[in-house]
């Protein structure tokens, strides 16, 4: 085998396996990238049912409702607000009135959620949340994602 | 006084720093072997100044000098002297300081083993060193003095996030950190041996054992922060694909095929100019590693410091590294290029394969890590790349990694012979069948990508033995002779073996706990039970009391198995008074075939917020887990068993054209 032709083995080689990568990504994009959206965007544009995506905003006071291990409670971002119902023991950071991200379907208008997303600490707003109140021009807080 | 004295000794180690990177850069190129000497002493007073620095700022701790801002913030007299020292690198200043502090701990080993290297690569590799620590000492210094003061001091501290107050949590930064900046001696060699514009195998065996300590930690402290997640968390899972959990992943892909890399350069003297890219690239994503954690750039369950101005400072300070030595590489690169001297099926075509799935494998994470950014800032909106994105890329391209990782080892340098190693792999191949085949019974109902991980665990794990096997030369003249022979064997190997070994059991217990979990999610009333995977589990009851700094609501299971008793587990949901935040602290008990692992949450309440004697709880089953942590250990021994090889510390090869100044420098530094 020549010099020459070795090489291009070589470069064949990584070609495949990089379009191989290249093509698990394509596959994978549509199904698994998760966009968020806010009760807003929510209410403006009906996202299509079925779709995984995330909801962000404040949970409101007053709505969380218990039973058994499925919990119900409604995110805000205070111009619109959207029904959450989830399964399973909420994070140790979850409260009314806190931030809070949660992942799922949309169900017959339900959010149903299959992850509600903890923070490390309790002063901590998520980003996406944070924008989406100012967005909204609720926002009181200063400009850091700190910022209770 | 003291912190006064550990301020004034970190502004002293930045100067130290700056006449480290100046006076032997400049020595080696107008070949000045003072001006190169200087760099031994200024690496060895730059790390005694961290030191003193670093115990200053921890004496600070331990005494909660209140004055200081950073102790206020981060600490509280309350806590437990362990908590109060661990404390000391739990923040973002602290953090900084331990990392510098390892960087200037490098560049001292290197000046005290560098004893055989030629002057002029050692001043240039010490000099390139105290670059990154200049960088890293002004960002310190300016953005984030972990010295700063508070008058007047309050009188207590505003305590630590109780979530990090865990022994877990604790060691996990200085491995994670021992391995990323480790990174940076491999990247200093490379920068060094690009202005000498000479790389060759003497080269490749100095880079290789820094590559290896490197690696090694780093190995660790993923591991360290995987386990800390598992138990902490308390969602019974041990690998989010979280940013920070890429941000340690990538260098770690990208560190191991260096690894990889390197024993070609050193036994074949080729792929030599890849082998300084793998270097950089290594480093630089050690740097991109630090900057999403510190910046708080992505929104992650550990962002828990954000600051712009750091952000930014530390962006600048990585694009001036990676593009810096980058546009070196460009300029000097060629000089380094190396013959193809081997065909595509041999021992380096093995290498090179995992050379190249490894890093594609990394760019994979990056590309996902960094994607909601990019988009976000195009105004695309906002997404989040999880786990089922990683799952579905990054693990497919791992299997044609793991099926080559067993034919590597059994194919001759330069040329080897594929029909021949898979017939010697015979057995592994009956291994995989069988592995798959018993997963295929004993777990009916599981995914066909945990048939697909049990093949190829069992199919690497066999295939590594039948290496060892052979090298043994299959016992022949008895069980002795076979082991005398195992016993010569290089430490090096040995090292490669149990890697491979390692990581067939990693496979093993991830792909287990991965496929093969159950949970049950359920409001439990005292004494009812519930049955997860043939385990029984009771609900005992629940009390409230007060642990040191935090009260516990403590649940009792008792799990037996058939009717025999097994163990009593008690979790606890915990509340810290000081910052008001609960935790959750899952009972685990691991057994050889999995983890049974309970959470407690919060007494149940009726409409009218009445108690009704009722606690949501959540049980798992998972299944092999502690393989997973077992697999890590053994890879982690076989690194640490790798660096004792004699080869790497005595009898390296002096470089024949510079054979005469390394003796001389050797008794001059």
């Amino acid at each position: 085998m020549k010099r020459k032709h070795k090489r291009l083995v070589f470069v064949s080689i990584a070609l495949v396996l990089l379009a191989g990568a290249a093509g698990l990504m394509l596959m994978a994009y549509e199904e698994n990238i998760v966009f968020f959206r806010s009760p807003t965007d929510i209410v403006e544009k009906a996202p299509v049912e079925g779709r995984r995506l995330r909801l962000g905003g404040l949970v409101e006071e007053g709505s969380l409702k218990k039973d058994g291990t499925t919990v119900t409670f409604k995110v805000t971002d205070l111009s619109n607000t959207v029904p959450v119902t989830y399964t399973g023991i909420l994070p140790d950071l979850f409260r009314e009135g806190q931030g809070v991200v949660t992942e799922g379907r949309f169900q017959g208008g339900v959010f149903v959620a299959s992850e509600v997303l903890a923070k490390h600490d309790e002063n901590y707003m998520p980003p996406e949340v944070a924008e989406a109140l100012k967005k909204s021009g609720k926002w009181k807080g200063g400009n850091g994602a700190n910022s209770k | 006084m003291v912190v006064e004295a550990g301020h004034f000794s970190l502004i002293l180690a930045l100067f130290v720093a700056a006449a480290q990177a100046v006076v032997p850069l400049a020595g080696a190129a107008r070949g000045n072997a003072a001006w190169m000497a200087f760099a031994k002493p200024a690496a060895i007073s730059q790390f005694l100044l961290l030191a003193f620095s670093f115990a200053a700022l921890t004496q600070a701790y331990i005494v909660s000098d209140f004055s200081v801002l950073n102790v206020v913030i981060n600490s509280h007299s309350a806590k437990p002297m362990i908590y109060k020292i661990t404390g000391v690198w739990a923040n973002h200043e602290g953090s900084m300081l331990l990392w510098v502090l390892v960087l200037a701990g490098f560049g001292m080993a290197i000046a005290a083993f560098g004893r055989n290297l030629p002057p002029s690569l050692r001043a240039r590799t010490l000099g390139v060193q105290a670059l990154i620590s200049v960088g890293f000492l002004l960002f310190i210094i300016f953005t984030s003095n972990p010295f700063e003061r508070m008058l007047p001091p309050p009188a207590d501290g505003q305590g630590m996030n109780p979530l990090l107050q865990d022994m877990g949590l604790a060691l996990h930064p200085p491995f994670l950190y021992l391995g990323y900046v480790g990174f940076s001696v491999a990247f200093s060699f490379s920068i060094a041996a690009l202005i000498e514009g000479r790389v060759d195998a003497a080269w490749a065996r100095w880079v290789r054992p820094w590559t290896m300590v490197a690696w090694v930690f780093l190995t660790a402290g993923i591991a360290l922060g995987s386990w800390w997640a598992y138990y902490e968390l308390g969602w019974g899972g041990f690998w989010f694909w979280d940013p920070v959990e890429n941000a340690s992943f990538m260098p770690w892909l990208v560190g191991t095929a260096l690894l990889h890399s390197a024993i070609v350069v050193e036994k074949r003297d080729s792929m030599r100019a890849w082998t300084v890219f793998l270097a950089i690239i290594t480093f630089a994503l050690s740097l991109l590693g630090t900057f999403m954690v510190r910046s708080g750039v992505l929104n992650s369950v550990h962002a828990f410091a954000s600051d712009p101005t750091r952000g930014v400072f530390i962006l600048v300070l990585l694009l001036l590294v990676t593009c810096g030595s980058l546009a070196l590489f460009a300029w000097r690169g060629p000089t380094l290029k190396s013959p193809i001297l081997f065909r595509p099926v041999s021992r380096e075509g093995g290498l090179l394969l995992n050379n190249l799935l490894m890093s594609i494998g990394a760019a994979v994470v990056l590309l996902g890590s960094l994607y909601p950014l990019f988009l976000d800032a195009v105004g695309g909106g906002k997404v989040s790349v999880g786990s089922p994105f990683f799952n579905a890329v990054f693990l497919p391209l791992m299997v044609p990694m793991i099926l080559a990782m067993a034919f590597g080892p059994m194919l001759n340098w330069k040329r080897g012979d594929l029909i021949g190693a898979a017939q010697r792999l015979r057995v592994a191949f009956a291994a995989m069948v069988l592995g798959a085949g018993a997963a295929w019974v004993m777990v009916t109902d599981g995914p066909v990508w945990g048939l697909v991980g049990s093949g190829l665990a069992a199919w690497l794990f066999v295939g590594t033995l039948v290496e060892i096997f052979e090298r043994a030369r299959h016992f022949k003249g008895g069980l002795a002779a076979g082991l005398r022979r195992l016993a010569r064997m290089p430490r090096a190997n040995w090292g490669m073996t149990l890697g491979h070994l390692g990581l067939a059991v990693v496979i093993m217990g991830i792909t287990a706990a991965g496929a093969w979990k159950r949970e049950s999610i359920q409001v439990m009333k005292p004494g009812q039970t519930v049955t997860l995977s043939g385990y029984d589990f009771k609900f005992e009851g629940a009390r409230q009391g007060n642990g040191p700094n935090y009260f516990y609501t403590r649940g009792t299971f008792t799990v037996s198995r058939n009717g025999k008793p097994i163990v009593t587990l008690e979790p606890e949901k915990r509340t810290y008074p000081v910052r008001g935040t609960p935790t959750t602290e899952a009972a685990i008990y691991p057994l050889f075939t999995g983890d049974l692992y309970t959470v407690i949450a919060d007494p149940e309440k009726d409409a009218k917020g009445k108690e009704t004697g009722g606690y949501v709880t959540r049980l798992y089953f998972n299944p092999l887990v502690s393989w997973m942590w077992a697999g890590y250990l053994i890879m982690v021994f076989g690194g640490g068993i790798s660096l004792s090889d004699r080869r790497y510390r005595i009898g390296a090869p002096v470089r024949k054209s510079k054979a005469a100044p390394v003796n001389a420098s050797a008794k001059g530094a």
